[in-house]
This record gives C-alpha cells, sequence and structure tokens, in this order.
C-alpha cells in the first residue's frame, strides 16, 4: 500500500515535470544578462514550451498548465495582463484541432510548422497590445524577437526531448 | 464487467471532450476578464504582479549574480589588452576635467552667494537607495526591470531611477523585496523635461523603441539634434535637473531623444527618494514668520 503511494507521487511529480520546466525557463529567460538590446528580442520561451509539450504529450500540457504559464509569464514581465495566455491558448486549439497534422510530422516539418503557429501567436499578441494600448506599435521589435524565438526552437526542442527521456520515459 | 467499462468509456470519451471544451471557453474568458481588469488599472492586478515578483525573487537573484561576475570578468579582461589607450585617454580627460572643476567651484561659489541675497527656498535633500537588477527580458511588448529592493528598503512608487549616466524609468510598482521600474522606452512612460538652453518644457513619450520621442513642445520652440535633454521636476515626482539624453533627429515625423543609460550595462539602478520642499515646513519654522513682520 504504501509503496502504491510513492509510486502515485512519483508518477504525479513526473507529469508535473513538463510544467516545471516551463516555468523554470521563464525565469532563467528573464535573468539580466547584460548584452546590449537582447531583452527586447529575447525568445519567447514559453511559446516553444506550449508548443513542444502540445505536440509531444499533450495530456500533460492540458488548458490549465497553458493558462498557468500565460499568467505567470504576464505578471512576471510586467506586460499586459491577459495577452500571453490568449495567445498560449490559441496554440494550444491550433495544434488540437489539427493533431493529425503535427502527429505525423518529422522534426523539420515541426520546425515550420512551428514557424507558422508562432507567427499567428506573435500576431495576436500585437494585435491584443495595440487594441489595449490604442495606438499602432513598432512591428519591428516584434519581427526580431519571433525570428529569434523561431531560431531557439531546435536548441529548445532538443533540452524538452531529453527531459522527456529522462522524466517520462 | 468488461461490457460495463466499454459502455463507460464510451461515455467518458465525449464527456472528458466537452468538459475540455468547456474549461477551453471558460479560460479564454477569464483571460479576457483580466485583460479589462489590467486596462482598468486594478489594484489587485499590481498586488498579484508584486506577489509573483517577490515570490521568485530569491531565484532570480541567485541566477543573476554568475551572469553579472561572468560578465565583469569578460569585461576586465578586455580592459586589459586597451590599458594603454585608454591610460592616454585618461590623462587628457583628467586635464579637461580639472579645468571644468575650477569653473564648477567658480560657479558654485557664486550660485551659493546669489542664493543666498535671494533668499530661495533650499532644494531638498534626495536619499537613494541602490538596487540590484534581477530580471530585464519581458519581450517584444514592454521595457521594464524588476529590482531586488522593495517597500521594506523605503522604495515607493513614482521614484527616479537612474544609472551613473543618466535617468533610467520610474518605479512602476512596489513588492516587499521587489520593485519594477518602467525605463523610459516604455509605450507608458511619459515623463516631464526640459530640452535645449533656452530649457523648453515637453513631455517625453516613451513608444517601445530604443528613443522614446518629444510631445507638447511649444510650436515655436527650436530644437535641434544635439540638444541636452532633462527633467524638468513638474509635477514634483522627478528632482528637477536629472540629466536623461540627448536629441538624434528633428524631422516631420517627430523628436528623438537617445537616453544616456547604457542599456546593456544596467547592473544596478539608483532610486532616488525626492521629498519635495515642504512649504508646509518652511513655514512652520519660528524664523520665517518672524522675518515677514
Amino acid at each position: 500500500m504504501k509503496q502504491g503511494v510513492w509510486h502515485r507521487l512519483d508518477i504525479i511529480a513526473r507529469s508535473l515535470s513538463p510544467l516545471a520546466i516551463t516555468l523554470l525557463l521563464i525565469m532563467v529567460g528573464m535573468v539580466p544578462l547584460q548584452i546590449p538590446k537582447i531583452a527586447p528580442v529575447i525568445p519567447s520561451v514559453a511559446l516553444i514550451a506550449v508548443y513542444y509539450w502540445a505536440v509531444h504529450r499533450p495530456n500533460l500540457m492540458t488548458v490549465w498548465a497553458i493558462f498557468l504559464i500565460g499568467l505567470f509569464q504576464d505578471l512576471l514581465s510586467g506586460g499586459h495582463l491577459g495577452v500571453g495566455i490568449m495567445a498560449l491558448l490559441m496554440v494550444h486549439v491550433v495544434i488540437d484541432t489539427q493533431r493529425r497534422i503535427f502527429a505525423r510530422s518529422s522534426f523539420q516539418a515541426l520546425w515550420v510548422l512551428f514557424a507558422i503557429v508562432a507567427a499567428a501567436a506573435l500576431y495576436l499578441m500585437w494585435l491584443l497590445n495595440c487594441l489595449l494600448q490604442g495606438v499602432f506599435l513598432e512591428v519591428q521589435p516584434v519581427l526580431f524577437q519571433y525570428l529569434t524565438t523561431v531560431a531557439a526552437y531546435p536548441c529548445l526542442a532538443w533540452l524538452f526531448a531529453q527531459a522527456q527521456k529522462a522524466f517520462l520515459k | 464487467m468488461n461490457r460495463r467499462a466499454g459502455s463507460v468509456m464510451r461515455l467518458a470519451t465525449p464527456v472528458k471532450a466537452w468538459t475540455q471544451r468547456f474549461a477551453l471557453l471558460f479560460l479564454a474568458g477569464v483571460a479576457v476578464a483580466l485583460m479589462l481588469l489590467d486596462k482598468a488599472d486594478s489594484v489587485v492586478v499590481e498586488r498579484a504582479r508584486s506577489a509573483v515578483a517577490d515570490a521568485v525573487a530569491p531565484i532570480l537573484d541567485a541566477a543573476s549574480r554568475p551572469v553579472a561576475t561572468f560578465n565583469e570578468m569578460v569585461e576586465q579582461g578586455g580592459q586589459l589588452v586597451s590599458v594603454a589607450a585608454e591610460n592616454a585617454e585618461l590623462r587628457e580627460q583628467n586635464e579637461r576635467l580639472r579645468h571644468w572643476e575650477t569653473v564648477a567651484r567658480r560657479l558654485e561659489a557664486e550660485n551659493e552667494a546669489l542664493r543666498s541675497t535671494l533668499k530661495l527656498v533650499p532644494d531638498p535633500t534626495l536619499h537613494y537607495v541602490t538596487a540590484r537588477v534581477i530580471a530585464d527580458q519581458g519581450g517584444a511588448f514592454v521595457r521594464s526591470v524588476l529590482l531586488s529592493a522593495g517597500a521594506r528598503e523605503g522604495v515607493e512608487r513614482g521614484q527616479a531611477a537612474l544609472t551613473g549616466d543618466g535617468l533610467a524609468g520610474r518605479v512602476a510598482e512596489v513588492g516587499n523585496g521587489t520593485s519594477r521600474v518602467l525605463l523610459l522606452t516604455d509605450m507608458n512612460s511619459r515623463i516631464p523635461i526640459l530640452v535645449g538652453d533656452a530649457q523648453d518644457r515637453a513631455m517625453l513619450v516613451g513608444d517601445n523603441t530604443a528613443e522614446p520621442h518629444l510631445q507638447y513642445l511649444e510650436p515655436r520652440v527650436e530644437v535641434k539634434p544635439g540638444d541636452r535633454v532633462m527633467t524638468s521636476g513638474h509635477g514634483g515626482v522627478f528632482p528637477p535637473g536629472l540629466p536623461v539624453g540627448r536629441v538624434t533627429s528633428v524631422d516631420e515625423e517627430g523628436i528623438r531623444v537617445r537616453p544616456f543609460v547604457d542599456w546593456g550595462h544596467m547592473q544596478y539602478l539608483r532610486l532616488v527618494d525626492f521629498e519635495l520642499p515642504g512649504i508646509l515646513r518652511s513655514f512652520d519654522g519660528s524664523e520665517s514668520p518672524g522675518n515677514g513682520r
């Protein structure tokens, strides 16, 4: 019986690892690197993480976890609250409705699909920020952040794959 | 038994799908509600932000230390290479600064004399709180940094945040042990300033680009690239005369200002506790009424 409890706790801890890793990476991504002009174009870790886990382990990246990640990021980054949440939920909807395409794709194809999904997500964030601010915001910083995010995808995807092997078998 | 489990499964799958869809709609609704709540400048949102910042501050603080140390080492290595050239340059600069020092001392004495003849109310004393930057990457839509000092250390909303070079921003949120500084370049930043030798009043407005622009400048005022911009102290939040930046371009699109602050090397910020010269304080003393009569 006792072993059963521990076993169950172990399973819960393991299934929480995608969420924990994502929250940790969001924090790491905010550490000042003292590199000029990097702050505005730092890759969006949350976007990559939610995309990766929603494709590979959708049962571990539930809408509740996604909401929590979005809320955490919005609160910590000081941006408009709710904007990040909406973008991440949109990523979830896209992957959930087009699951057949995503499930059969190779790594390269997933990267290309990520580029499309990320573009849509950042466009939505830009649009919502414009609406909430009541002005047209510069597109350039968003474009740069988009490029760095797409470029960072393979690196972080590899990291998540290692985590998946280690914790989730 | 098997059959029953099968029928439960058949029923459970659509129910599960339905609850998931409901959860998605519910959470999207919550997100929209949060947007509206945030837009209305709710205290709850601010408290939540400070609480999250306070909670993760120890982690961010610990993580930012090795990065800062590493950067310092790299910088020191780079300095060793150019030390001779830098030395010569510094000597020359030193000569020039000595000249300026004498000028400044003379002006200070003159100022003092003029002030005493005018019976000017003295500027308030400034208190500084120095804090480390523990988080700075907010993404493409926000320009703010998180500091490792909060209400506990005496930080208050609206205080000016400075580096050695000039004004960096103002304190927007204060937690217990953390505070958020909205940088000059953020689209929500509005700072009353004076521009040029004529000291014309204007507002420095951020727009998420590296160079904020000037607004509400009087139409006939002439501003040219290279003009210095400093805080005006209007509104009573900032001390007057803090260096802000230099005008870089003047055209139909507007007047752009490049801040003096080196955003890449912003490890510490000094927060200025500026107490307005208390009008009450200067009149409740014994000398003022006596002088008046």
